[in-house]
């Protein structure tokens, strides 16, 4: 196997309008069997993927909102908000899932997933990737 | 006449382009991705306060819901209405115009 | 694709995954397992029940790597590991099981 490479997955965009969202989760869960070293990073209106509370039972489409709190099993353990995205949407960290993963190396001990960034240290995480995808 | 904006606010031009073009007292409904433009303390919620001084802005509820929106969240003066105001609003009105 | 059982037809994509979770039952599991040359024991079952939990609380089939260390923390380490499952289902814990419990084909299965 060679080195580790780092990937990062950049999610911009709603989920439900489009098939993006979707799409980008299921290649996130699937690339996972690779063992690379993974994050994602939501910026613009893919700050809205990780909206608590959404209930899908009226719109007759499959709510895949809770396949985030699988991400920690998937060791995808870093998932990077940029700030300025959630404030232009009047939202909050408070409106985001609370995802977790557990650490393995420290007891099993429940961890936040999700990392507020500013735009400027997201363009640094940019900078230090090896593979960038856009979903 | 009927305006439907399907388009998040922040992603699209519609619902700005929408908005200026409207006449004073029709209705616009917005519809999928378009419901995030009733999210109250965005960027854009004082061109959606501007425009509700001439115009009546809907949302569709389970839109609002798959998406995670509370109806605490949203401007106040849109209205949230299910299917059924849907077609109420559709067939109220002479035209229907979808900005897509 | 289709089976009939109980006089009730279940439909299936090509590869048997049931097509609605929703139709889901153990005698459909069983008749799974029989169609495979394999006899559901409590063993099997206690992966089954397991995955049927993961998917209504992630709404995906977890990718078998996923599954064994999953299994390994809730059933004890010896059953969370691919021998012990590859053992219970010999066609890939993830692929099999899954199937068996009526849910789609793993994501993350390469």
């Amino acid at each position: 196997m060679s080195q580790t490479r780092k990937f990062m997955y950049i999610n911009r965009h709603a989920p439900y309008g489009t098939v993006y969202a979707l799409e980008g989760l299921e290649v996130v869960l699937i690339g996972a069997a690779f063992e690379q070293d993974v994050c994602m990073a939501f910026i613009g209106d893919g700050v809205f993927q990780l909206k608590q509370g959404q209930d899908t039972t009226d719109s007759g489409m499959k709510n895949f909102s809770p396949a985030y709190r699988a991400l920690g099993d998937y060791e995808v353990n870093r998932l990077y908000v940029e700030r300025e995205s959630l404030e232009e949407r009047g939202l909050t960290e408070a409106d985001l899932m609370p995802l977790t993963w557990e650490d393995e190396e420290d007891d099993w001990a429940e961890k936040p997933s999700i990392q507020l960034v500013s735009r400027a240290q997201l363009s640094g995480l940019l900078e230090e990737q090896d593979v960038i995808f856009n979903f | 006449m009927l305006h439907t904006v399907n388009k998040s606010p922040f992603d699209s031009q519609s619902l700005k382009t929408c908005l200026g073009l409207a006449r004073s007292g029709s209705d616009i409904l917005l519809i999928e991705d378009g419901v995030y433009g009733a999210l109250v303390g965005t960027a854009h919620a004082a061109m959606l306060d501007q425009a509700l001084k001439e115009v009546s802005i809907y949302a569709l509820g389970p839109d609002l819901k798959a998406r995670g929106l509370p109806e605490d969240r949203l401007i106040r003066g849109i209205k949230v209405v299910g299917f059924d105001g849907f077609v109420e609003l559709a067939s109220a009105n002479d035209k229907v115009q979808s900005w897509l | 694709m289709a089976f009939e059982l109980n006089g009730k037809t279940y439909e299936t994509d090509e590869e048997g995954y049931l097509a609605d979770l929703s139709d889901w039952n153990n005698d459909v599991a069983g008749y799974m397992a029989k169609e495979d040359d394999c006899d559901l024991s409590e063993y099997h079952w206690e992966v089954i029940n397991f995955l049927r939990e993961y998917y209504d609380e992630y709404q995906i089939a977890p990718a078998v790597r996923v599954l064994t260390k999953a299994i390994g923390k809730k059933l004890g380490k010896d059953k969370g590991n691919s021998k012990y499952l590859y053992e219970l289902f010999p066609y890939g814990p993830a692929k099999q099981a899954c199937k068996y419990a009526g849910l789609p084909k793993p994501t993350g299965c390469v």
